[in-house]
């Protein structure tokens, strides 16, 4: 089915190239970043992960978000997501791959990464998230292909794959709950150290992921012959309308506690991020875009005449994208070390090598979505009537 | 005569973690030197390393004696950059040494007064519990350590420690500004590290392998007698036992329940 992806069109090939352009730029900077160290990017001594674990944090959403299409279908037989499993499925493939390269430009010692398997610590979680990431992952190959491949040859995929479509369902819960581990059983760092930590991750998650799968399936349609369908968008918009309320009430829930208990830890970081601390408010631009964002997306998605118009659900998945991606890639990571330990503010901006390095793990990530979803499309195409 | 079985690993380990291969291995091990480094040296047996801070003694000046002599022992460079700087031991005021302890009546002499900071070797620490690699773990005798050879950089156990007491090595230490440090290493019997590991105090467990007690107490007790004890915490009838008894002494932090054993008398 691989050489269903090296037949394409100009435009096609265009997108490939722009993609690889980005990629070889990334590994430049990646080049200056493993001689010199990671002095080269913003992070230091008081907040120590930035960027890129904010995206690694990002993208294991995107990819349980994709468990949303699946659900329904192998769940509630919801049939018309038949069609479009196979997105969900190979979008989170893209998205681990990104995890795992965001985490391995953070490495200080990425040759030792290995030590992981070789000397794992039972008691961290980073070691647990390693596993389901990739078992996740493997799952979503092996799923999205035979599926895809019975679907070329006219049969019904084997039952073990079915067996296996419905361990990934609470798998997908799993490698959120489990990133959102790595976080929230942090002593002393009271921004993360909350337990609906998780809850607020699969909310943003089951948000950004099928609004993410929207954009794709429009984009999908524009350029392929394959159509998604339009019931199968306005159910998935109906998702993000669910999913995005969740996000925002639980990001209440925190605000509540944090205010109405009055303790001075639980407030920091939330008072730095959007309205600064001790003069210092380089996140507050942001965080209040944001919080514009999230209104103006549950307004647009709430309101059922408006969500049901695929231009204004377009305009309300790009809002949603964009306030959590500033929320939990951003946001979240960064706000989590200011104060630092002894309640000093040490503030935190990616470096261009930083950015460029991201800009390439993201073109990675979607130069082999776009190559599986060119496969998963021409089969569609080929056996539509 | 000879070493006990404990003693060896104890040494063949330590050994491994500083990367003291051939001849230093051999001068470690060779076995007239051992029994005269363990000799009438209760040191080396200790069950929880602990110290205390008697701030009513501590100055400004000692504090500073203490870190020099902590980062020349230990290869520390000096960066210039607050956001790479690398620190074993070091000083900040009341208020952020003890953060929510202060409040609005504190006497002007005190809120500014320094306090010495340093890794708090935990009972629980939470960095160990982080770290995907053992990489960094609880000695037996309570000593916090890092080996620099495992750690793969990933920065967790900085995040999980609250007390910021881990340092990262954002660039190579052999390429810190030559301005700063003149003399690099400062300590040839002491590894430097690579870039991309995470380091820390470690109690001195070289030394005290040797004998010795930490270069900070000693710089310490060479200006001010009793200033900064090191001890074993689990001995009824140790020297810092014996300051927790007459005195009232508070700990960073200690409602996270990670259990910190540096003590600090008020």
């Amino acid at each position: 089915m691989l050489d269903k992806a090296i037949k394409g069109s100009g435009t096609y090939w265009s997108w490939i190239i722009f993609l690889v352009v980005l990629m070889v730029v990334g590994f430049g900077f990646y080049l200056l970043q493993w001689f010199q160290g990671l002095m080269v990017t913003g992070m230091g001594r008081d907040v120590s992960w930035g960027f890129y674990i904010g995206q690694l944090t990002y993208f294991v959403g995107i990819a349980a978000g994709g468990v949303m299409v699946v659900l329904p279908y192998y769940l509630h037989d919801y049939k018309a997501f038949g069609r479009v499993t196979v997105l969900g499925e190979f979008l989170a493939v893209g998205a681990i791959i990104m995890c795992g390269l965001f985490v391995m430009v953070d490495l200080g010692q990425l040759p030792r990464m290995l030590n992981l398997v070789l000397h794992p610590n039972l008691t961290s979680i980073l070691f647990y998230d390693f596993i389901v990431l990739n078992v996740y992952m493997l799952m979503n190959i092996i799923i999205g292909w035979n599926v895809l491949s019975a679907e070329q040859k006219g049969v019904q995929y084997q039952k073990w794959v079915k067996v296996l479509c419905y361990i990934s369902i609470p798998w997908a819960f799993s490698i959120h709950t489990v990133t959102a581990f790595l976080y929230a059983g942090i002593p002393g760092r009271h921004y993360w150290l909350t337990a609906i930590m998780a809850a607020r991750f699969l909310a943003s998650a089951f948000a950004s992921g099928p609004a993410l799968l929207i954009i794709l399936c429009l984009i999908v349609r524009k350029f392929t012959r394959f159509d998604p369908a339009k019931e199968q968008i306005r159910t998935l918009g109906g998702i993000v309308a669910y999913a995005m309320i969740l996000n925002v009430f639980f990001m209440l829930l925190e605000l509540f506690t944090a205010f109405y208990s009055q303790i001075p830890g639980h407030m920091h970081s939330i008072v730095y991020l959007f309205s600064g601390l001790e003069g210092h408010g380089k996140l507050v631009p942001l965080m209040w875009t944001a919080a514009f964002f999230a209104v103006v997306s549950l307004i647009l998605l709430i309101i059922p005449a408006a969500r049901r118009k695929e231009s204004v659900l377009l305009a309300a998945c790009i809002l949603v994208i964009i306030s959590t991606w500033i929320d939990k890639g951003f946001g979240l990571v960064v706000g989590g070390f200011i104060p630092n330990p002894f309640e000093r503010v040490v503030e935190y901006w990616p470096t261009v090598p930083e950015i460029c390095i991201s800009i390439g793990v993201w073109a990675t990530g979607f130069f082999v979505i776009t190559i599986l979803y060119k496969m998963a499309v021409s089969v569609k195409e080929e056996i539509a009537p | 005569m000879g070493i006990d079985r404990r003693s060896f690993i104890k040494i063949a380990g330590l050994s491994a973690i500083f990367g003291l291969g051939g001849k230093a291995a051999f001068e470690l091990l060779a076995p007239g030197d051992v029994d005269a480094s363990l000799k009438d040296i209760p040191l080396t047996q200790a069950n929880t390393w602990g110290m205390v801070v008697d701030t009513n003694k501590m100055t400004d000046e000692i504090m500073v004696a203490c870190k020099s002599a902590c980062h020349k022992e230990h290869n520390v460079p000096e960066w210039g950059d607050s956001r790479l700087e690398v620190k074993w031991i070091w000083t900040d005021t009341y208020e952020h040494t003890f953060p929510n302890q202060g409040h609005n009546y504190l006497d002007e002499q005190f809120a500014e007064k320094h306090f010495l900071v340093l890794c708090n070797h935990c009972d629980f620490p939470p960095c160990c519990r982080v770290c995907p690699t053992k990489a960094t773990w609880k000695r037996e005798d309570g000593i916090v350590m890092m080996d620099q050879h495992r750690c793969i950089g990933c920065r967790f156990c900085m995040a999980a420690c609250p007390f910021g007491a881990r340092s990262f090595n954002w660039g190579d230490p052999q390429k810190a500004p030559i301005e700063l440090n003149p003399q690099f290493p400062t300590n040839p019997d002491y590894p430097t590290r690579t870039k991309g590991v995470v380091e820390k105090c470690n109690f001195c467990a070289e030394r005290i392998a040797r004998g010795l007690i930490p270069a900070c107490v000693e710089a310490a007790n060479a200006v001010e007698e009793d200033s900064l004890v090191f001890g074993d915490l689990d001995d009824h009838g140790s020297k810092v036992r014996g300051l927790l008894r007459s005195n009232y002494a508070i700990r960073r932090k200690a409602e996270l329940g990670t259990g910190p054993n540096i003590y600090y008398i008020v």
